[in-house]
C-alpha cells in the first residue's frame, strides 16, 4: 500500500530527476550555464537539429558561456507534464524553453515564465513580427511571455494515387463534412485495405486530438468552446454533439483507423512516417507541418510527397460561410522565471529566433512564418510547395481560447472522443459528462448556455 | 521464508522482557535502553513512509496542480476534492475495477495458484520441479516494466497469444482492447504466483509429516488431510501471503499503464492509473492525490480484515 502511494508521489520527483540527470548537480548554482528545454518525439527531430546550431554559434559568440540542451523525448502531453515538473524546482528548471501558445498563459500563472517587456522593448527585430503572432505569446496581464517561432494552420491530406484507384475527383473540394464522410465510405468500398481517414482522437493523443481533432470540427459548426464577448465557456452546444457524432461515425463506422491503433501513443508517428507514404491511409486531417517529416532534412524522406499528396480545406459541417475552418495553434520560446542569468536566456531566444534562424527553423519544419522579413523572403516561399495553401487557409482560422483552464478543459475533450470512439458513451452522454466537468473546472457563473 | 512461522522460544528465567516483582524500574529502563538501537529504524520509516502518508494526506486537501495559477500558491479547500471524487462517475468505476483486479488475479490467482504448485511440486520429482521452479520465477524475477512490455508483446492484436491460435484456426480476440480486464489480470498472475508459490513452499515444509500420514492412517482422503491438517497448519502463512499480494496487486500500475493506459475509455482505468492521469496528465494534484489516499485505505481495510480472520499470532 504504501509503495502504491510512494509510487504515485516518487514518479513526479523521479520524472525530474530523470530529466534534469546528472545536469542538475553543476548548472544549480551557475550562472554560466543556460539550459534550454524542448521536445524531441518520434519525427519531430527539425527542433532538436535547430537548437544544436543556435547553441553552437551561441557559445562561440559569447566565450566562457555554455548552452545546456535538454530534449524532453515524450509525446505532446507527457512533455507538458514533464516540463511543468523540470519547472517546480529552482534545481531543474531550464532557463529557456519551447512552450506551446495555448499553455503562455496558464505557466505565466503557476510563476513559471519570466515576462520578456523590458527585452522586446530595445528588440529591433521585435517589429518584423505580426501582431497576431505577438498576441499568441501574451499571458492574462497583457505581458509577453513567449517569442513565437512558426504559426500552423490544420486541413485534410488527401492521397491522390489512393483517390484515383478510388474513382474519386482530384483534385478534391468537399463542401460538407457528409462530402468527407462520403468519400471515406467510398475509399473503404473500393479499397479495403486502406484506412479510409484519420482523424486524431482520444486521451492518449492530448491536445492533438483536442485540436486536430475536436476544434476542427466544432469550430465548422458555427458554435465554439468559449464565448469571447461574453468571455464564458459555452455548455450544451448541438455543434459539441454533432462533433462527437462525425467521431464515433467515424470510428464506429469503421471508417478511420481501429481505436486501438488510435488510441496508440505513436499514431501520429506512425501517420507521418509509415501510413501517408506506404498509402495505406487515403485522407488524414493534419497540421501544416506534416511535410516537414518528408523533406530531405525529415526523418523519412518521401521525394515524391508533393506529387502524391494533396491538400483540401476542412469543410464546415453543412458548407456555411465561410464554407472552410481551420485552427492555429504555433510554438514559441520562453524564458524560465527561475533564471539565474536572464540576460544570457534572452541572448539565446533572441540568436534562435532572428530572420535567419527563424527562417531555417520554419523551412525544416515547415511552419508558418511569424515575421514579416521570412515570409516575404523568396527562398522561404520557393522552400515548399504546401506553404501556399497553408498561408491561404489562415483567413478562415479560429484560435483556442487562451485561458488558463483551456489545458484542463482539453483533456475533457479527449475524454468525451475516447468515450463516443469506443462506443462507451452516446455523444449526447458524452456531452453532458464533457458540461459537468466543465462546471467543476471554471465553476458554474463562467459558463453559459449555447445560443 | 521459514521465519513466516517462528517457533516461538520458551522464556528462559532472567531473560526476555518479562517484567519481574521488585525489579519494574530497572526493567522499564532496560528496555527503554534496548530499544535504542530501533531507533534509527523508527526515524528512517518516519521520514520515508510517514512523512510521504502525511505529506499526500494534507496535498490531498489542496488544490495544488501542475499548471495555472494554482500551481504557484495552492491553498487549502478542506474535503473538496474527496466531495468532487464521490461525484466523479468515473470513480466508483474504477473502484469496482481495483477490487475485480485484486480479488481475480491476487486473492484468487495467484493464492490458489502459488498453493497449487507449492503442493503439486512438493510431490512430483527433482528435474520438474527444478523445471516448473524456474518457469515460475523467471517472471517474478522480471522487472516489472520487462514484465509488462512481455504482456503486452504477448497479449496484442498480432502478438504471441493469437499467433498461436491462429495455428490451430482459432481467431483470438483482441485482447487488450476488446478484453483489457481480463489480460491485466491473467498478466498479472502470471507475474506475482511465484511469490506465493514460494511461501507456499516453505510454509508446507513446517507440516509435520506424521500428522499427515497418521489421517492417511486413518483414512482421510487428499482433499480432507488439506482442508482439515495442512492449511490449518499453514494459517499464518496464508494470511501473511494474502496481505503481502493484496498491497502488492492493489499498487500495480506499471503492468495495467503499459499494457492498456488505463482504457480503452475508462475501462482499466483502477485507482492507482487513475490517481496518475489525473495527477499527472490531467495536472491536477490534488485531485490525484486524493484519489492515492482511498487507494490507503482500502489497503489498510483489507490487511485489518486479514488479520482478523485468520488471527495470525494466535497458535
Amino acid at each position: 500500500m504504501k509503495r502504491s502511494l510512494a509510487t504515485v508521489l516518487a514518479l513526479g520527483a523521479a520524472s525530474a530527476l530523470v530529466l534534469s540527470g546528472c545536469s542538475a548537480g553543476d548548472s544549480g548554482g551557475d550562472s554560466n550555464t543556460i539550459k534550454v528545454a524542448y521536445q524531441k518525439f518520434g519525427t519531430f527531430t527539425q527542433l532538436d537539429a535547430h537548437m544544436k546550431e543556435v547553441k553552437a554559434a551561441f557559445e562561440a559568440e559569447n566565450e566562457g558561456m555554455t548552452v545546456e540542451l535538454v530534449p524532453i523525448e515524450a509525446q505532446q502531453n507527457d512533455y507538458f507534464t514533464k516540463l511543468a515538473l523540470m519547472n517546480k524546482s529552482a534545481a531543474t528548471a531550464p532557463d529557456v524553453m519551447y512552450e506551446d501558445t495555448f499553455m503562455v498563459e496558464s505557466d505565466a500563472d503557476a510563476g513559471y515564465l519570466a515576462p520578456l517587456d523590458e527585452y522586446t522593448a530595445e528588440w529591433t527585430d521585435w517589429d518584423a513580427f505580426y501582431d497576431n503572432a505577438k498576441g499568441a505569446g501574451l499571458g492574462g496581464d497583457g505581458k509577453t511571455y513567449g517569442i513565437p517561432m512558426g504559426t500552423d494552420t490544420r486541413a485534410l491530406w488527401y492521397n491522390k494515387d489512393l483517390f484515383g484507384q478510388a474513382g474519386l475527383p482530384v483534385p478534391w473540394e468537399p463542401k460538407t463534412w457528409e462530402d468527407v464522410l462520403d468519400a471515406a465510405a467510398t475509399v473503404k468500398a473500393k479499397l479495403p485495405d486502406v484506412i479510409p481517414l484519420n482523424v486524431y482522437s482520444g486521451k492518449a493523443q492530448g491536445e492533438a486530438a483536442a485540436m486536430q481533432g475536436f476544434e476542427m470540427l466544432l469550430y465548422g459548426t458555427g458554435d465554439t468552446l468559449y464565448d469571447t464577448e461574453d468571455k464564458k465557456w459555452v455548455t450544451g452546444s448541438q455543434g459539441f454533439e454533432d462533433s462527437l457524432t462525425f467521431i464515433k461515425d467515424l470510428y464506429q463506422g469503421e471508417l478511420g483507423p481501429t481505436p486501438e491503433q488510435a488510441l496508440d501513443k505513436n499514431v501520429g508517428t506512425l501517420v507521418a512516417a509509415e501510413w501517408l507514404p506506404q498509402a495505406t491511409l487515403a485522407i488524414d486531417l493534419d497540421g501544416s507541418w506534416l511535410s516537414g517529416t518528408w523533406l530531405e532534412t525529415g526523418t523519412a524522406p518521401w521525394p515524391e510527397w508533393n506529387d502524391v499528396m494533396g491538400q483540401a480545406p476542412m469543410p464546415t459541417q453543412d458548407g456555411d460561410e465561410p464554407g472552410a475552418t481551420s485552427m492555429s495553434g504555433g510554438w514559441t520560446l520562453a524564458m524560465g522565471a527561475k533564471s539565474k542569468n536572464k540576460d544570457a536566456a534572452w541572448d539565446f531566444i533572441a540568436l534562435a529566433l532572428d530572420k535567419d534562424n527563424s527562417q531555417a527553423y520554419d523551412i525544416a519544419a515547415s511552419q508558418i512564418a511569424v515575421r514579416s522579413d521570412v515570409s516575404e523572403d523568396p527562398d522561404y516561399q520557393a522552400a515548399n510547395p504546401s506553404f501556399g495553401f497553408f498561408s491561404e487557409i489562415v483567413e478562415v482560422t479560429n484560435f483556442r481560447p487562451a485561458t488558463s483552464d483551456y489545458g484542463q478543459i482539453s483533456s475533457e475533450i479527449t475524454v468525451a472522443m475516447e468515450a463516443v470512439m469506443t462506443g462507451q458513451q452516446s455523444p449526447t452522454d458524452a456531452a453532458k459528462a464533457y458540461d459537468e466537468a466543465l462546471v467543476r473546472i471554471v465553476g458554474e457563473e463562467n459558463t453559459m448556455g449555447a445560443k | 521464508m521459514a521465519t513466516l512461522t517462528p517457533v516461538r522460544p520458551e522464556l528462559e528465567p532472567g531473560r526476555g522482557d518479562a517484567p519481574r516483582p521488585g525489579r519494574k524500574k530497572t526493567g522499564t529502563r532496560r528496555s527503554l535502553v534496548r530499544s535504542v538501537p530501533l531507533l534509527p529504524a523508527i526515524v528512517l520509516l518516519a521520514i520515508f513512509l510517514l512523512g510521504p502518508v502525511i505529506s499526500s494526506f494534507y496535498g490531498s486537501l489542496t488544490d495544488a496542480s501542475l499548471t495555472g495559477a494554482t500551481a504557484q500558491s495552492s491553498s487549502f479547500v478542506g474535503f473538496d476534492n474527496y466531495v468532487e471524487l464521490f461525484a466523479d462517475p468515473d470513480f466508483p468505476k474504477s473502484v469496482v475495477l481495483t477490487l475485480i483486479f485484486l480479488i481475480a488475479s491476487a486473492i484468487v490467482g495467484q493464492n490458489v495458484l502459488g498453493l497449487g504448485l507449492a503442493i503439486l511440486m512438493r510431490s512430483s520429482n527433482k528435474i520438474v520441479r527444478a523445471m516448473v521452479g524456474t518457469f515460475v520465477v523467471t517472471a517474478w524475477v522480471l522487472p516489472e516494466i520487462v514484465a509488462a512490455f512481455a504482456a503486452y508483446a504477448f497479449f496484442n492484436d498480432t502478438g504471441t497469444i493469437n499467433s498461436v491460435l491462429a495455428l490451430i484456426g482459432i481467431e483470438g480476440p483482441n485482447w487488450l482492447y476488446a478484453l483489457p480486464m481480463l489480460s491485466v489480470i491473467l498478466a498479472n498472475i502470471w507475474r506475482g504466483t511465484a511469490f506465493s508459490m514460494l511461501v507456499y513452499a516453505a510454509a508446507l515444509q513446517d507440516v509435520p509429516t506424521e500428522i499427515t500420514e497418521s489421517a492417511e492412517v486413518d483414512g482421510a482422503t487428499g482433499w480432507q488431510r488439506l482442508v482439515y491438517i495442512t492449511l490449518p497448519v499453514i494459517r499464518r502463512s496464508i494470511s501473511t501471503n494474502l496481505m503481502l499480494t493484496t498491497l502488492q496487486t492493489l499498487s500495480v500500475f506499471t503492468l495495467i499503464f503499459v499494457m492498456t493506459g488505463g482504457g480503452p475509455g475508462t475501462n482499466s482505468s483502477t485507482l492507482p492509473v487513475l490517481a496518475y492521469q489525473e495527477a499527472f496528465q490531467f495536472g491536477k494534484l490534488g485531485f490525484g492525490t486524493a484519489i492515492a489516499t482511498i487507494l490507503l485505505l482500502v489497503g489498510a481495510a483489507f490487511s485489518l480484515v486479514y488479520i482478523r480472520a485468520l488471527k495470525p499470532e494466535v497458535d
